[in-house]
């Protein structure tokens, strides 16, 4: 194996059934870099790296690493672990019934016996030195998201391991812990750990890598250096298309503002999960609600729809008093919900894509009432056509469609209803560029049409590039709302941090 | 992040695990039953014996629910106990009928091989069943259920009774505590009597117990009833530690079977009719969750001591028909049942409450901390 | 070529079931070509009845195949099994009886008025189940262990009597045949239990429901589905089964047995779900494979008869097929023979690609 380098993959070929998922990739690791893996969602990153650690048994290729003679063999994550192969997961995946101390050590030794107090003591130097707020005793499912998904890195990084893997680490952290971890990278760079940046964030990408492997629809684009790929050019070779789209975007970009009479009113609503809020939303219009970490804008809009305990408040529906108590007394007045989470709240996993897409129609029907098969045909046919779903069939289960497709099929089933006020709660989180544009176009297009659509989302200028009217919340409540000129990115941060202006 | 270093104060007293506060729930509602039975009905609940006596006649029992503790950690379950105890008793008791082996330590020591090797038996083709060809362990053991039964009456249809001299005298021992024992009416003490089998259901306690707290396989076992998946990503072999917990669980069974022997020495085609649910519902009503990742052996204790109990109590009061029993304990259950869903839905609610509060403060990112309860 | 896609993706999970009964019937066939001969006689009753081992089969499997489509219901919706179904039909069957008894003459009208009654209290105590499972989130399986372990002392209770005889022919027209057909009644049931659920599946999206509850909860609740009413359902309809299965019971044997009426049953019937191809752990059904379960499980059984194996010996045979049976649908071996297809496949197309 050349000098310099950890890892070589040569020549992988991954099929699941109906889709080829990796077509003879190439991938060189070196010692000491962040190689950032690039590409659309379904362009085979995941894939790729479920073979290299051993999660999915490749059908054709060879792994090398430094240190080993020949090809070797992974089968399984430990097999992975055992030759310096750590990696973290996008989802978490540690125990959430087990300590946190434990979570670090378990899996890693050969020893039969548990030694608790050299865990909980090593765990303790860990985390002090990484600076995690946890504690080695503490049970894992009582941590924050962002605290666990740290455990997992530091548990990676007490692994001394040669490569490195980081499968959007990011998405769950605020900015002060990405600063952290982004430490904590080069400093395992600087020790000769070759890491594996895996990412939907762009600027993440420039900040800390140094080289790029860009993968589409599972074939190899090619290996950059980062200095020689500008950002634009990127997401060119990601998409495989030129940027005319985004200029696209930045023309239609025209936001229509609030007119019209308001489709919905709400006054004084709160639900078990947020303080009360005053609330409105015209004909045609697109707003956000925008905040800081748990300054409760989802909650805001799962208590509009109803998702979880509502606790008090008054609502108009066109004027009219409505009771909105549960998710279906909002469907039936004309509200449609796109929860952030897609993978817990939104899709029916084993189901088809047909069924995903008509079930809420269906709800709103009644149980009495059922969508005749052929209806259900063409109903499924229209928007897999006009979203450009990418499925092998109607009958495809939506589990095995890439991410973004998937959130194009939880659209459609909301569309299919079409409602007057459409709720989108992250709809661009964890999908693909292209797939991104094609959303926000479509939002656009929707309020055009008279939609009333209110869209969240963590990337500020996609919402300023969305909506015409901001409202901002800081611990839970309202605290402005922004129209008109004062929408940019300058007067949103200074209406967040509000409180010490004055 | 001044809300983190507030939590950060070290040495805080941890909040109770699930595990945790469920045993402490089944270890409590016990004693307040014991003593309840104690002031109430008082009798033979005053006397150390008694407790003793619960121990002798559950003693198989209580292996079995360790047995189902175990496969329910990691989210298995195992309803071929029962029927095993079956084969083994009517083998082990057949086997002591036809013997030519002199020895009588020998016999015993045959015969337990033989419980044991039984139990190993059906554990080792359940777990590769389970653990290699990924069948639903509730259909593997339901098949493992029915073989079990059906091979105790092509064994014998008709009851064995086993005759073994030295093994009878051998199932007769026990641990004699004077000082536990109480004075009889005509003025001889008699001392509290264990049988050798309740001593063998406290130690597999103990076993499992340090099993599951301090070995590899033990947390392994945890770790993959919490989230198998990430068990599996964590570089814990999820195949081979599934099979292991059959194995243990088919061991035990076996082992329940001769402690079974030792206190009943005869077979039949109903013996240990229905222990799976007896060991079930015990290991339950002890905290452990079907859903797996919670659970304790020595809850398990307390849980088949509670059933015990109640049976105890039920046949010295006033309502002894055996559908009262079975009535009480069903009403037991449901108490249990719907008890510790109560206290674990508020409790993960107060939790999610207190989260909430410490991470009001503002944070400089605009992505939202969900709770991590997958 | 499409078509036939389809169908095979629609037999997909039946393949093992269709396979495993096709295996059966031949070995019976090898084994004594006679045992499929149906006859006609007359009973002690004096009716004209089909006789056979085949019909023998199809009327014995009448309960099971009834309380397996409630169970693969209470399976889908719930992602747990059922295990009180024997113990609550014992219940049913009790209920039935003292109805009937309370009413005086048996006669067409109080059979009728009993078996609803019956009907109406095997809903309320499914209920108590689903209200546990869907109201407290209980596992299925350990929520039915509490009727499970004291159902039948509870019908033991209600009638206070052992073996309640009922005499009387409309009884055993209920459950052997009715005078002048030759087709034993248990059939007819199990067709208008099925055709009951069918038209309910035709005229409603209960189907999607249940699907959707079983797969992702949270999701059908925001979907406006209220995952609460969908699983008491499922229990409600499952005890629509269990008590007209526990009435054909009981009118078999002309007497309610309260510990012996479908014992048992409840292990069968998750069986005949397994064996049927569908998931124990909810979500996506076929009701049909349930049925054909059923069938199978009886067939084994009457084989085993046949063959004179002992009926308390029936069991250990029966685990062994099972077991094949199971190891023949499991994922990994399912896996590993459409890897060998699929290699088979290419290496033809492959050399038709050379060609």
């Amino acid at each position: 194996m050349e000098d310099g380098i950890v890892l070589t993959m040569r020549g992988i070929s991954k099929s699941f059934p109906g889709v080829r998922a990796l077509n003879e990739v190439d991938f060189t690791l070196r010692k000491g870099e962040i190689h950032a893996l690039m590409g659309e969602n379904g362009a085979g990153k995941s894939t790729l790296i479920k073979v290299l650690t051993g999660v999915y048994p490749m059908d054709e290729g060879e792994i090398y690493l430094d240190g080993h003679d020949g090809a070797v063999s992974i089968h399984s994550p430990q097999d992975a672990q055992s030759i310096g192969i750590s990696t973290v997961y996008q989802e978490i995946t540690l125990c959430p019934n087990l300590t946190v101390a434990e979570n670090m050590f378990i899996g890693r030794t050969s020893d039969k016996l548990v030694h608790w107090k050299e865990y909980e003591r090593r765990a303790a130097e860990i985390l002090d030195n990484l600076g995690i707020p946890a504690r080695p005793n503490q049970e894992l499912s009582r941590c924050s998201l962002a605290v666990q998904q740290m455990v997992a890195i530091a548990r990676a990084v007490d692994m001394k391991c040669k490569v490195l893997i980081l499968d959007e680490p990011t998405s769950s952290l605020d900015d002060k812990e990405v600063a952290m971890l982004f430490g904590l990278m080069r400093d395992l760079k600087s020790r000769g750990v070759g890491i594996i940046f895996v990412t939907h964030f762009l600027e993440q990408v420039y900040e800390v890598s140094d080289r790029i492997t860009v993968l589409r629809n599972g074939q190899l684009v090619g290996e950059f250096k980062v200095e020689d790929l500008p950002q634009v050019q990127l997401v060119a070779e990601m998409m495989g298309k030129s940027l005319d789209d985004l200029a696209e975007l930045e023309q239609i970009g025209q936001k229509t503002g609030s007119s019209g009479e308001c489709v919905y009113e709400a006054e004084q609503l709160s639900s078990s999960e947020c303080r009360p809020f005053d609330f409105q939303i015209h004909r045609g219009e697109v707003n956000g609600f925008t905040g800081l970490l748990g300054s409760g804008r989802s909650e805001s809009v799962r208590a509009i729809f109803g998702a979880d305990h509502v606790t008090g408040g008054k609502v108009q529906v066109d004027g009219k008093d409505v009771h909105i108590s549960k998710p279906h007394d909002a469907m039936i007045n004309g509200i449609g919900y796109l929860p952030e989470d897609r993978k817990r709240d939104g899709i029916i996993a084993d189901l088809s894509v047909r069924d995903n897409i008509i079930l809420a129609l269906q709800v709103i029907q009644g149980m009495n009432h059922p969508i005749s098969k052929a209806k259900a045909e063409a109903f499924a046919d229209e928007y897999i056509e006009a979203l450009q779903i990418k499925t092998a069939s109607k009958e495809t289960p939506i589990k095995s469609l890439s991410g973004g497709n998937q959130q194009k099929v939880i659209l459609a089933r909301w569309l299919l209803t079409h409602p007057q006020y459409l709720i989108l709660d992250e709809p661009t989180r964890g999908i693909d560029v292209g797939t991104k544009l094609e959303i926000q176009k479509l939002v656009l297009k929707l309020a055009d049409e008279g939609m009333s659509i209110t869209f969240i989302s963590s990337e500020i200028e996609e919402m300023l590039r969305t909506c015409s009217r901001l409202i901002v919340m800081r611990d839970r409540k309202i605290v402005g709302e922004l129209t008109g000129e004062n929408l940019t990115e300058a007067q949103v941060m200074k209406t967040i941090a509000g409180g010490t202006q004055q | 992040m001044n809300s983190n270093e507030k939590v950060r104060t070290p040495r805080l007293r941890e909040p109770l695990t699930d595990t945790q506060t469920l045993l402490f729930i089944s270890i409590g509602i016990f004693l307040v039953m014991y003593i309840g039975a104690i002031l109430l009905l008082g009798g033979g609940f005053t006397k150390p014996q008694m407790f003793f006596d619960l121990l002798n006649d559950n003693a198989a029992l209580i292996i079995i629910a360790c047995a189902l503790t175990v496969v329910m950690i990691g989210a298995g379950i195992n309803i071929s106990v029962g029927g095993v105890i079956g084969l083994t008793v009517m083998a082990c008791a057949i086997f002591l009928n036809k013997t030519q082996v002199e020895s009588t330590g020998l016999a015993i020591c045959m015969t337990l091989l033989l419980a044991l090797g039984i139990g190993l038996a059906f554990g080792i083709w359940q777990g590769l069943l389970v653990a290699y060809l990924d069948i639903q362990p509730f259909i593997v053991t339901l098949a493992g259920m029915f073989l079990a039964r059906g091979l105790t009456t092509i064994l014998s249809v008709n009851p064995v009774k086993a005759t073994h001299e030295g093994f009878l005298a051998f199932a007769k021992l026990k641990v004699k505590i004077s000082w536990l024992g109480y004075v009889a009416q005509n003025g001889n003490l008699i001392p509290a009597k264990i049988e050798i089998g309740a001593i063998v259901a406290v130690a597999t306690v103990i076993v499992m117990f340090l099993i599951l707290r301090y070995t590899r396989f033990g947390r392994s076992i945890y770790a993959i009833g919490g989230n198998r998946q990430s068990a599996l990503m964590l570089g814990i072999n999820v195949r081979r530690s599934v099979f292991w917990s059959y194995v243990i669980s088919g061991l035990l069974s076996g082992l329940a079977g001769f402690v079974f022997l030792m206190h009943k020495p005869a077979g039949n085609a109903n013996v240990a009719m229905r222990g799976e649910m007896d060991a079930i519902a015990a290991s339950i009503i002890g905290g452990t969750l079907l859903t797996g990742g919670v659970g304790n052996v020595i809850g398990s204790f307390f849980g088949a001591m509670i059933l015990a109990t109640i049976q105890k109590i039920i046949a010295l009061s006033p309502l002894n028909a055996s559908w009262w029993q079975d009535m009480a304990s069903g009403a037991m259950l449901a108490f249990f049942i719907v008890l510790q869903s109560v206290v674990l839905m508020r409790k993960n609610a107060a939790f999610k409450k207190k989260v909430q509060q410490t991470e009001d403060g503002p944070k400089n990112n605009n992505t939202e901390v969900k709770e991590g309860t997958s | 070529m499409n078509r036939k896609k389809k169908i095979a993706a629609s037999l997909g999970q039946l393949v093992i079931p269709l396979v495993a009964l096709a295996i059966l019937i031949i070995f019976n066939l090898i084994r004594d070509p006679s045992f499929f001969s149906i006859g006609m006689r007359t009973n002690n009753a004096g009716n004209t009845v089909l006789t056979g081992n085949l019909i023998s089969v199809i009327d014995s499997a009448s309960e099971l195949a009834i309380i397996a489509m409630g169970m693969t219901l209470v399976t889908a919706a719930t992602g747990g099994q059922d295990i009180s179904v024997g113990a609550v039909a014992a219940i049913s069957g009790a209920i039935f009886v003292k109805v009937l008894q309370s009413m005086g003459a048996i006669t067409g009208t109080s059979v009728f008025v009993a078996l609803i009654a019956s009907i109406l209290v095997t809903i309320l105590f499914k209920l108590f189940n689903g209200t546990l499972v869907a109201v407290f989130n209980i596992q299925p399986m350990i929520a039915t262990l509490i009727l499970y372990s004291c159902g039948r002392s509870i019908a033991y209770w209600i009638n206070g009597d052992a073996t309640p005889q009922l005499d009387s022919p409309i009884i055993s027209s209920f459950g052997k045949t009715i005078p002048g057909v030759p087709i034993p009644t248990p059939i007819f049931a199990v067709i208008l239990v099925g055709l009951f659920l069918f038209l309910i599946f035709k005229f409603s999206s209960l189907r999607l429901y249940t699907q959707s509850v079983g797969i992702n909860q949270a999701a059908a609740r925001l979907n406006g589905i209220n995952p609460m009413h969908i699983k008491l359902l499922s229990f409600a309809l499952l005890g629509v089964c269990v008590a007209v299965a526990a009435v054909i019971g009981v009118s078999r044997l002309g007497q309610l047995n309260h510990k012996t009426l479908l014992a048992d049953i409840e292990m069968d019937a998750i069986l005949a779900v397994a064996i049927g191809g569908n998931n124990l752990g909810g979500g996506k059904y076929k009701m049909s494979g349930s049925i054909l379960g059923a069938y199978i499980i009886q067939m084994l059984t009457t084989t085993l008869y046949a063959m004179n194996v002992a009926p308390v010996n029936v069991k250990a045979y029966k685990a062994i097929v099972i077991i094949i049976i199971v190891v023949a649908g499991s994922p990994v071996i399912k896996d590993a023979v459409a890897k060998l297809f699929r290699s088979m496949k290419n290496s033809s197309t492959a050399k038709k690609g050379v060609a």
